[in-house]
């Protein structure tokens, strides 16, 4: 096995640019696993940003993967607008009661103010002090909700679609408050240290809206935000699948896409091939289950189907990986992805 | 059989593309046309089933599914007001929860399609704990109980159901369903359920066969 050549940071730009860095860059996306190394509840670990700094550095340490995740939970945004957050002890945090409980609710919403709320300080605190521990080697990924799939958090998924459909007005109502503050977000973190920011956006995939629902929606949407964050930016589907869509994915401006375990990773990458990279598709969720032979072939899998050329990093499918994947797991991943995802990746048949 | 069948891709198409009136339109049709016709059956179940179906496969989008099932219920609800209710069965056997989780999507489809299909079955809400969720099928004698999760923690805790149903003796078939079973072919019978379902149809056929067995 040949020694690795460069820093996290400069092996994910190279993939980034469509060329072979030394390595294919693997993205360990925990957020959880922090707390496990801290010995804290998970409720603890993400009330102080230094335990999820400090998480964050064992983690690096220990896995030797290619990122900083500065994601803290998905419902730490719906929080900065006022909704509860409900803890497990066993898995990510959940949104308690929406924040608005009828349609009327949307007009008088405000954006919050992200320099002056205390649970997105605490999150942009800790991307500073990572920034401040990492400097230039490795990347910092920060995590912002899209204004479009937001409101699955802000006002529950049921009422939510059919506002999509039925309340026009007030849709666009929503769309223009959340994207003001998914762009406010997204540039602090990037001011904060961030090197790009994850958009995450199910509500688009084309396992939740048709295609010509998406382009008057998300596509347009996403255009218009980020167009507005100082950085790059990474589209995430959290396993939805983006396929049919990949074409107007590309034109939102995105720098990479995530694929869905659900499709074809190889051809993801072939629509992708030199336009965005790729990100994925590990099964999360067999994950919790996998022998250490079943981790070699998965990733084996993924990086003969997408590593060729650059523009590929692999990562779960889901955009975080479960509280209960195990520490051999994760090694097992780290394994083998020095095994089999070194360049030139001369073990990959032609016809691949 | 002209009347029904040459209407149910049109009237696919109306719930596709959300379209209230023209799906009704077509239902005032068809049972202009043959007033005798099944029409829950022949039509709604059936367009309601494609739909599903083609979800599995990538062909619709869940917003689809779920606005389907919307306009499908009012319809049926329309349609019942001049009609008996008799293709609802009398006692519930069946209830459905969203286990731990609190978007309860997926639980709303199932029971649309379930109630469409004439099988009565009981709501549990979301967020509902083992303990209450046993609780409650004690209480209503159920036999057949469908848990939607949506998140692998709660997926992982169904064996706590499955083991306190036992410690009351009760005989209740689980039926599991959501993202973490999607992702997960082996899940079902890891977390100690009877059955697995994919989309709203397969739960329609899982609880027939079901309650055939029960018989």
């Amino acid at each position: 096995m040949r020694l690795e050549s460069m820093t996290p940071m400069e092996r994910t730009l190279a993939a980034l640019s469509h060329k072979e860095p030394d390595r294919i860059p693997l993205f360990l996306l925990l957020t959880m696993h922090g707390a496990k190394e801290l010995g804290l509840t998970i409720k603890d670990y993400f009330s102080e940003s230094r335990h999820v700094v400090e998480g964050q550095i064992r983690l690096l340490e220990k896995y030797g993967h290619d990122c900083i995740y500065a994601f803290f939970y998905a419902p730490l945004e719906v929080e900065a607008w006022g909704a509860e957050v409900i803890y497990a002890d066993d898995g990510p945090p959940n949104s308690g009661a929406p924040v608005v409980r009828k349609y009327g609710d949307i007009k008088s919403l405000n954006v919050p103010d992200v320099k002056h709320t205390p649970c997105l300080c605490k999150a942009l605190d800790a991307i500073r002090m990572l920034k401040a521990k990492v400097g230039d080697t490795t990347p910092i990924i920060g995590v912002a909700m899209s204004p479009f799939s937001l409101p699955v958090m802000q006002m529950g998924f049921e009422p939510y679609l059919r506002l999509i459909y039925e309340e026009s007005e007030l849709f666009r109502r929503l769309t223009d408050v959340n994207i003001r503050f998914c762009v406010d977000w997204s540039n602090a973190q990037l001011k904060a240290g961030a090197t790009a920011i994850c958009y995450f956006d199910p509500v688009s995939s084309a396992t939740i809206i048709p295609r010509e629902l998406y382009l008057k929606t998300g596509f347009e949407i996403a255009g218009r935000t980020l167009s507005q964050i100082k950085g790059p930016t990474a589209t995430h589907m959290a396993s939805g699948r983006s396929l049919p869509i990949l074409d107007d994915i590309v034109k939102t401006g995105t720098a990479a896409v995530a694929a869905s375990r659900l499709e074809d990773l190889a051809a993801v990458k072939e629509r992708c091939r030199n336009k965005i990279s790729v990100l994925g598709n590990l099964n999360g969720v067999e994950m919790v289950r996998w022998t250490p032979s079943e981790t070699e072939q998965a990733v084996k899998e993924c990086i003969a189907k997408a590593g060729a050329g650059g523009g590929f990093i692999l990562s779960d499918n889901h955009g975080e990986i479960p509280f209960q994947v195990t520490d051999d797991t994760l090694f097992a991943i780290g394994g083998a992805v020095r095994k089999w995802g070194v360049y030139p990746l001369d073990w990959i048949p032609a016809d691949e | 059989m002209p009347g029904v069948e040459s209407s149910i891709d049109q009237f696919e198409s109306a719930l596709l593309n959300v379209d209230r009136q023209a799906a009704k339109d077509i239902l005032d049709e068809a049972v202009r046309i043959d007033p005798q016709e099944k029409i829950i059956e022949r039509l709604i179940v059936r367009a309601l089933d494609n739909i599903g179906k083609k979800w599995e496969t990538g062909e619709t989008a869940l917003s689809q599914v779920y606005m389907s099932g919307v306009i499908c219920e009012e319809l049926i609800a329309d349609f019942t007001e001049t009609q008996s209710d008799s293709h609802l069965q009398s006692a519930p056997q069946i209830a459905i929860a969203t286990f731990r989780d609190h978007h309860s999507l997926g639980k709303r489809i199932v029971l649309s399609v379930l109630v469409a299909n004439g099988l009565k079955t009981m709501d549990y809400g979301q967020g509902v704990e083992a303990e209450t969720l046993v609780r409650k099928v004690q209480a209503d004698g159920i036999k057949i109980l469908l848990i939607s999760t949506l998140m692998l923690p709660s997926a992982l805790h169904v064996p706590d159901v499955r083991r306190r149903l036992e410690q009351l003796g009760l005989d209740v078939k689980i039926i599991v369903g959501g993202a973490p079973f999607r992702f997960d072919e082996a899940l079902w019978r890891r977390v100690g359920a009877d059955a697995m379902g994919r989309t709203s149809s397969d739960a329609v056929e899982i609880v027939r066969q079901m309650l055939e067995d029960i018989k």
